[in-house]
């Protein structure tokens, strides 16, 4: 892949932070933008913007149309059956929210079991939480090992008949875990469970057939895969989706009102309510036509050399600690610095033009478990260069000089 | 001296780095000279919660004067915290609650003011104002 041309797609990447060439490795917070996907937004705003769905009149049927034409892109890419299972959300939070309210209404009962893991995201914790307390169910967590992978013996051990529903994520935002989700889709089945996977940090950065890995619902935001902020993607068996009730109401989730009964609209738009993002949508299928040009397996063949060199080159650092040493991982290094702290560490990375995430990652549970305040996180994206990864060691060297 | 004069005080200090790295190690210097609190008052009391790093803070009042006391897990959060306790330890509590501590803005940290980055220099400040105001409220009445 020329890395150079990657990059010219990228315009922010040619700007300058604190007087210095900006490196960026903060991709698991969000990922820049190519140009196609900007110009897909802008051009959306300057040639057909109109209300989908409602509007008898011509720019409305070209908006609706490039709309819907959106949803199949998504469709084929992530190897779902049909349409009406690519429900449109503002990102994976709202779609694990619409999984925990509206699954939880229908299919959870007190003393049921749900099963999260303990490196997930607060997203995929918290709405867990709040069901299990409405619903007087229990949640169980799968614990992690000293290197970041899954206890699998323990999941195992925690499924019976109670449990109906497993939620994990596919990639821990937080040390870079690649999850055995096929494994666990799998097991979770044999249990008679469904299955949730958290799919955020997985799309821009391995391949994904929803059909093949047969698992019951997924969501990912655009914002993490090159597209823009506030629009994702809640996938769910149509089987399934048609035995959910609706969550929230009023628009195009409608069919008829009457004051005595209102009767819903057809999948997906039972879960679509209010105006839909048009433009992130259209600039979500701009991402993945993206992502399609370059081609996932070799963007998964890049980051994974990058994730090496950076692995090997950090690790020759004396004082670091590499935070996460899973089997197999994605393009996340999580780091800490003898007798720094992070927010220290990253307030000087910062200065030297390098952004980096610090903190908790909004994954505490896993912080404690390590019995750490948080890490300093480097995470890559395809336009990411080796250059990139010597620039943040000078950084880090010049944060251990400046605390020595 | 007021919170206003030793502001200007601070502002000149700052005025003499010229790299933003000097002020940095300015702010780390200060950072590990800072009095600590008592053991005994770092707890969950005593805490200034925030996503990226923690801040213990306690007061005592005597002579109608205000004293602080703080410590963090991150040195350049101490260095901060410690230049709000250089401005307002030995205060009044009006003096504290009424100046608005534009000296903060003026010394080139513009990113620590931000409401949620580090544990928030503004949640440091009103956590610094509320303790005036209950002491006010409870030496007054």
């Amino acid at each position: 892949m020329d890395i150079n041309s990657i990059r010219s797609q990228f315009p922010i990447l040619s700007r300058e932070v604190h007087k210095k060439p900006l490196v960026y490795l903060d991709n698991g917070a969000t990922t820049q933008k190519p140009q196609m996907v900007i110009d897909a937004i802008s051009n959306y705003y300057e040639t057909i913007n109109s209300n989908v769905h409602r509007g008898v009149h011509h720019l409305s049927q070209l908006a609706t149309d490039a709309f819907e034409k959106s949803r199949i892109t998504v469709q084929e890419f992530i190897g779902a059956n049909s349409i009406k299972e690519v429900i449109i959300t503002k990102g994976t939070t709202e779609s694990i929210n619409l999984l925990a309210y509206s699954f939880g209404d229908a299919f959870i009962h007190e003393g049921d079991e749900i099963i999260v893991s303990e490196l997930e995201h607060h997203a995929n914790i918290v709405p867990w939480q709040l069901l299990c307390q409405r619903k007087k169910a229990v949640l169980k967590v799968i614990p992690v090992n000293e290197k970041g992978d899954l206890e699998m013996d323990v999941f195992e051990s925690l499924l019976s008949e109670k449990t109906k529903l497993v939620s994990v994520a596919h990639v821990s935002n937080a040390l870079g875990t690649i999850n055995p989700i096929a494994t666990i889709i799998e097991k979770a089945h044999q249990a008679g469970a469904k299955v949730h996977i958290d799919g955020a940090q997985a799309v821009a950065h391995t391949p994904l057939n929803l059909k093949e890995l047969d698992v019951d619902f997924y969501s990912f935001s655009a914002h993490k895969m090159y597209g823009p902020m506030g629009i994702g993607i809640f996938f769910g068996k149509e089987e399934l989706l048609d035995q959910m009730p609706p969550w929230q109401s009023g628009g195009e989730m409608i069919d008829k009102v009457t004051f005595e009964k209102t009767t819903f609209n057809e999948l997906p738009y039972k879960f679509e309510p209010g105006t839909p993002n048009v433009d992130g949508m259209i600039g979500l299928e701009s991402s993945i036509h993206f992502l399609q040009t370059l081609g996932i397996e070799n963007i998964k063949k890049a980051e994974d050399e990058l994730l090496a060199y950076g692995t090997e080159k950090l690790s020759a650092i004396k004082g670091l600690k590499i935070i996460g040493t899973a089997d197999k991982k994605a393009s996340v290094i999580s780091f800490l610095l003898d007798n720094i702290h992070p927010f220290d560490a990253g307030t000087i990375i910062d200065h030297m033009g390098v952004a980096v995430r610090t903190g908790n990652h909004c994954a505490q549970p896993i912080m404690d478990k390590i019995g750490i305040p948080g890490t300093i996180r480097a995470s890559i994206s395809i336009y990411n260069t080796k250059e990139d990864i010597n620039r943040l060691v000078e950084a880090i060297e010049k944060t251990q000089e400046m605390f020595a | 001296m007021t919170i206003k004069e030793r502001g200007i005080e601070i502002i000149e200090e700052f005025a003499m780095f010229d790299d933003w790295m000097d002020k940095y190690n300015y702010l780390i210097e200060l950072g590990r000279d800072l009095e600590i609190i008592e053991d005994s008052h770092r707890d969950p009391q005593h805490l200034i919660s925030g996503c990226q790093s923690r801040v213990w803070l306690s007061a005592d009042y005597k002579d109608g004067l205000i004293y602080f006391k703080a410590d963090s897990d991150a040195v350049i959060t101490k260095g901060i915290v410690n230049l709000l306790i250089r401005a307002m330890s030995g205060q009044s509590p009006e003096e504290i609650i009424n100046d608005p501590l534009d000296f903060l803005a003026e010394i080139g940290l513009k990113e620590h003011l931000s409401p949620t980055r580090a544990n928030g220099l503004t949640s440091m400040v009103k956590q610094m104002k509320l303790y005036a105001f209950a002491f006010k409220a409870k030496h007054e009445s």
